[in-house]
């Protein structure tokens, strides 16, 4: 909502001070967006007109224009709107102009290899509209104000404030009601409206009726027809009200419903009364019905939408935008002037549904003051007799149901128990009586009647809210916190999360946040069994997909960094991944991944290839550090098929195997082919936190008993020949299994294939601790050990001793 | 001169000169071995006279320590000057490189988020979660935000069907509902997490963090919130002195609601919080509605209290200072190397928020 001081004036008396404004109207929560200098910086915007237009040798979309500024004054402007043609009258600005939109003061510059001298500016960027589809095109009749100012200098220097009204305040979408706010809070004092009543006996002769069916949207529709006028250019106090807070200046007729909008917040509509066949009728849309809207959109409507129309059809979507069949134009001499209440439901179901914005829509939506009827055809009509001449009907108002006023009975006391400080009984009475309010004192209580401009008022917490809001939130105390906790701050799988994040960040990988979504070409890569979810209405078409694992969005995000030009790198992320599309369809994983190399170019060490080993360690090490137990762990090689199905493992916690608590591995070579990442190496893991048991309360519940023995021990090495496709566990499992109580730390410490060995088969060699908790063993006590483990590593695996 | 002294001049002599080590072990065979001059000296105390023997065993003790301290030393000296000779030439360019090291890094906006948990820790807040998948009712209409309210077009959402049931949640107040839903009052959490809005420019990214607060018990005011945010903001940017003003706006799920700005300067085109003369927003709060109460079966006669939401990537641009909240997810190595925080700095209460 733009205002101004000025026409705040118009409502309100005081002698306040327009900087003394900015800070009240923020402090009564109608909070200033951006404060502009307007008048003073608009003064060397020119009409000027186009006399030749050539296309730019340099680029297609460009021309150049040779402009009358005025006196036959040219100047060479490089412009790219479509509309930019010889003979268009518009707005030229010259180097050193201040664009009102982008606050970019013009050089003198070369665009292309050719010099523009200004530029010709569209109705965007003089914040006129939202028009930035080509320049501006001002009629024939500025032909005679070539060279002259386009804004008219206007005398006051009062500054264009922009707020940002919040949806519960219709009312303050007009001066007025932003006036009655100020007053309120000891900001001057609001002005009574004087309006006089319509006193005429010419009888409104167009038959307005509102047909009574279910889910009418109109309640009320008042009407007045004008007659015998000559529609012309608004005089200039008009034209300079409406420009000080960026409107543009149509015609007499629109520019008085305008006006009329933003003082009080009134929308009117202005049909051409001769372009109405045989009187209006607000009825529910039919199905398929069709019309064009003053925007010149064709739109196609559905069943049951609240429409104005006369005999031949739809003439408009009431309280949302007219139809060009009834607009009014400079010509119109007979117009009916509509005023009405249109149900703001009913008004955002149309809008929603025909993807239509519009300012009517935007009020309407938010609710309008139903009483406003009458006072507001009084007002337009008046001015429309006084610019336009003509003859003013009686005002006729349909009406299929009466608005009543809202009561409701307010307790003081929830002042104090809300707001936490006090103020008196009267202090409230002013307030509320200065926001419009009536009331009747009851014993204890008070029986308010809700003004009919505030629909979002309909409970006694809402008035606590208007008595805050005036008194000032500045004499809320401040009560301190006390330092009490009740309850641990994190759960268990919450501390969890945050113990696995900063485990994984310290070896080595650098913590990312990429979007829940991602490219479902590249989810595809990664998606395994799962099912792909689709947002309906993405971002963009690479955005399109919740993401069904973290190593979409890492693989991507890698990709740039490689670009980027560094080649070894580790990169994680902790967060959700999808499983469907009801709340609660996703797990929180925590996925790493490392390309290229260690070691790369180092003195001292030798260079070598990320590889499966190092994310196994990690994922081991993250596990082991997060307090599970490295021995119960069970690894084998079932992985999903974006893994090297040949170099990638999965882990369980324990040997039940009940749920997957991490995969790792190279990532799928024909991946990497496909998504053309070039390294060396690129291998990540994952893991699942919501499949991990919780780890036990306390660390005392953690720590078992300590328990060593200070016998000797005695280290035994031993090297087995076994088939290939036996693994290093089956060896370590049967060793493991021989005594407990004997056997500890069993090291491979040798993989050999190739020589001496004989084919589909290989050496392993392993170091085993022999040690008891009782007594120091004998050479026949470790004879008797060495053959059990040799016994049962040679029935269990099929290997043989190497001698 | 006794024979004792001239033996034992005469090896002291011996000894003076430079030595290497095996001439040394030669001398000390010749004087100590099994028949070395001492040693024999020893075996003839027995045949001396009574009257001697006391004397002579003296004499020759000392000549003995005398001569063995000085073997010993020039041992030692020698031992020493050849592993000194050796580490002579074990010496090493101590400048090259020492074995390269790798630091990971806690992303700022986690590190915030811990900051942020922390500082409510001490103030007895516990942290709630919720989907990120929502349903329409938790994300709107339980919030007091029914179908055709206006403060939907506020929020540009992201739905998952056609019917827009499913949604990915456009605030973590749902976490309200969901909380309030499942337990009994009084509450006091604070829920941090992802949220989601389909708006993409140079400010707005469709993904951010936001953290709820929620505080409901028998009488909790808008003081009580005015005091706990006032807390929260002073050590969050850890400064004593803070400007603060909570000024009216509107939310429908508060009333009455406000927003909260906090004073801040420019300097050298970096951002200093605290006592400048400009104001900034960093939050939306009011007193739960009681219409919101009622949805999730808290009667509102009996509880009452506050809810905030605080854009946590906001603050954490606040804090340290960084101008572009889409880097954020750019995942840039440089950028996580820059704005990263090492991961053994775990915000604490009693070590303090950050180094």
């Amino acid at each position: 909502m733009k205002i101004t001081f000025d026409w705040l004036k118009d409502h309100l008396k005081t002698n306040l001070k327009e900087k003394d404004l900015l800070e009240h109207l923020t402090n009564i929560g109608l909070e200033v967006e951006s404060v502009e200098n307007f008048s003073t910086d608009t003064e060397l915007f020119k009409i000027a007109k186009i006399i030749k237009t050539e296309k730019h040798p340099n680029a297609d979309r460009l021309k150049v224009c040779d402009v009358n500024v005025g006196n036959e004054e040219l100047k060479k402007v490089v412009c790219g709107a479509a509309n930019a043609k010889e003979g268009l009258i518009t707005v030229y600005a010259p180097p050193g102009a201040v664009i009102p939109k982008t606050k970019t003061k013009l050089e003198v510059a070369k665009i292309r290899g050719v010099t523009s001298y200004g530029m010709l500016c569209s109705e965007a960027e003089l914040n006129l509209s939202d028009e930035s589809d080509g320049i501006t095109e001002l009629s024939r009749k500025f032909e005679k104000d070539i060279g002259k100012n386009y804004f008219s200098k206007s005398k006051s220097k009062s500054k264009l404030i922009d707020l940002s009204i919040t949806p519960n305040r219709p009312d303050c979408l007009g001066m007025r009601g932003i006036a009655r706010d100020l007053s309120a809070s000891g900001f001057g004092k609001l002005l009574d409206l004087k309006e006089k009543k319509i006193n005429s006996k010419i009888k409104q002769n167009l038959k307005v009726k509102i047909s009574k069916e279910k889910g009418q949207g109109c309640s009320v529709f008042g009407s007045c027809l004008i007659t015998n006028i000559k529609n012309t250019d608004s005089p200039k106090w008009l034209k300079d009200k409406l420009i000080s807070v960026g409107q543009k200046p149509i015609s007499a007729i629109v520019d008085i419903t305008n006006y009329v909008m933003l003082d009080i917040n009134r929308p009117l509509h202005a049909y051409d009364a001769d372009k109405i066949e045989k009187g209006i009728i607000i009825r529910n849309s039919k199905s398929g019905e069709e019309f064009t809207a003053l925007n010149n959109k064709k739109y196609k409507l559905e069943k049951g939408m609240c429409v104005i129309s006369d005999n031949k059809g739809v003439l408009g979507l009431g309280g949302i935008i007219g139809g060009t069949r009834s607009g009014t134009e400079f010509d119109t001499k007979n117009i009916l002037l509509e005023s009405a209440y249109f149900d703001p439901g009913s008004i955002r179901n149309t809008a929603k549904k025909l993807n239509l914005d519009t300012d009517a829509k935007f009020r309407f939506e938010r609710g309008i003051d139903p009483l406003s009827i009458e006072y507001g055809l009084n007002k337009a009509a008046r001015l429309i007799k006084e610019i336009c001449g003509g003859e003013i009907s009686k005002i006729d108002v349909q009406k299929i149901e009466t608005h009543k006023l809202k009561n409701i009975t307010f307790k003081p006391d929830l002042f104090e128990k809300i707001a936490g400080f006090k103020i008196s009984i009267k202090e409230m009475l002013k307030i509320l009586e200065d926001l419009g309010f009536k009331y009747k004192k009851e014993k204890k209580t008070f029986r308010l009647t809700i003004p009919s401009w505030r629909p979002d008022i309909s409970q006694e917490v809402d008035i606590v809210e208007e008595l805050v809001r005036i008194s000032g939130y500045n004499k809320i105390k401040t009560i301190d916190p006390i330092k009490e906790r009740k309850k641990s701050t994190l759960n268990q799988s919450q501390r969890l999360f945050h113990f696995l994040q900063r485990s994984v960040a310290s070896k080595g990988y650098l913590e990312v946040i990429t979007w829940s979504f991602t490219d479902s070409n590249y989810n595809n890569h990664f998606k395994d069994s799962k099912k792909e979810i689709k947002i309906v209405n993405p971002i963009s078409s690479d955005l399109s997909v919740l993401r069904n694992s973290i190593f979409s969005n890492l693989v991507i995000h890698m990709n740039k960094n490689l670009d980027r030009g560094f080649k070894d790198l580790s990169i994680f992320e902790i967060g959700p991944i999808f499983t469907g599309s009801n709340p609660g369809d996703q797990e929180i994983v925590v996925c790493g991944l490392s390309a290229g190399k260690k070691f790369r170019s180092s003195w001292i060490e030798k260079e070598r290839n990320a590889d499966v080993f190092d994310v196994k360690r990690d994922v081991i090490q993250t596990l082991v550090e997060a307090g599970y137990n490295s021995d119960k762990f069970f690894i084998d090689n079932k992985t999903p098929n974006y893994y090297h199905p040949g170099k990638s493992g999965r882990l369980f916690l324990n040997k039940e195997k009940n749920q997957v608590a991490a995969y790792f591995g190279e990532i799928h070579p024909n991946i990497l082919k496909k998504i053309n990442i070039k390294t060396e190496s690129l291998v990540g893991f994952e893991i699942f936190i919501d499949n991990l048991k919780l780890p036990k309360k306390t660390l005392n519940d953690q720590k078992s008993k300590f328990t060593f023995s200070d016998f000797q021990k005695s280290e035994r090495d031993f090297a087995f020949i076994v088939n290939k496709d036996v693994n290093a566990q089956d060896l370590i499992d049967a060793i493991s299994n021989v005594d407990h109580s004997l056997v500890s730390n069993i090291k491979v410490f040798d993989v050999y294939e190739g020589n001496n060995i004989p084919e589909n088969q290989k050496s392993i060699a392993i170091s085993i601790t022999i040690q008891s908790f009782e007594k120091t063993l004998n050479e026949s006590d470790l004879d008797k050990i060495n053959n059990l483990i040799i016994k049962s590593v040679e029935t269990k695996t099929g290997a043989k001793i190497r001698s | 001169m006794s024979d004792l002294k001239k033996l034992k001049e005469q090896f002291l002599t011996k000894l003076k000169v430079k030595l290497n080590l095996s001439e040394i072990n030669q001398i000390k065979s010749e004087l100590f071995g099994k028949n070395g001059l001492i040693s024999t000296q020893f075996k003839k105390i027995g045949t001396l006279a009574e009257s001697e023997r006391k004397k002579f065993a003296s004499e020759l003790n000392f000549v003995k320590d005398e001569l063995q301290d000085l073997i010993n030393f020039k041992i030692n000296e020698v031992e020493n000057a050849e592993i000194n000779k050796k580490l002579d030439k074990e010496k090493i360019d101590i400048t090259l490189p020492a074995r390269s090291f790798i630091r990971g890094k806690i992303h700022p906006v986690s590190q915030t988020i811990d900051e942020i948990s922390s500082i409510f820790s001490e103030i007895g807040f516990s942290v709630e979660e919720g989907p990120d998948v929502e349903n329409e009712y938790n994300n709107f209409t339980a919030l007091n935000t029914p179908d055709n309210h206006p403060a939907r077009d506020m929020h540009d959402t992201f739905y998952l069907d056609e019917k827009k049931q499913k949604l990915l949640r456009t605030h973590t107040s749902p976490v309200q509902i969901r909380t309030m839903l499942k337990d009994k009052p009084p509450f006091k959490i604070i829920a941090p997490g992802r949220t989601y809005r389909s708006d993409s420019d140079q400010t707005h990214a469709p993904m951010f963090h936001q953290v709820e607060g929620l505080h409901i018990d028998k009488d909790i005011n808008m003081g009580h919130l005015k005091g706990c945010l006032n807390y929260f903001v002073k050590e969050f940017f850890e400064v004593d002195k803070i400007k603060m003003r909570f000024r009216p706006s509107h939310f429908p799920f508060t009333e009455p609601s406000a927003e909260v700005d906090i004073g801040y300067e420019m300097k050298d085109g970096k951002i200093i919080v605290g006592e400048g003369n400009q104001w900034l927003e960093i939050l939306g709060c009011g007193m739960v509605h009681p219409n919101v109460l009622k949805n999730v079966k808290v009667d509102p006669t009996k509880f009452q209290g506050y809810a905030f939401g605080i854009g946590i990537d906001r603050l954490a641009m606040l804090k340290y200072g960084i101008n572009d909240l889409r880097a954020f997810f750019d995942c840039d190595y440089r950028w996580l190397n820059h704005f990263g925080f090492d991961p053994l700095d775990v915000p604490s209460n009693y070590r303090g928020l950050s180094r």
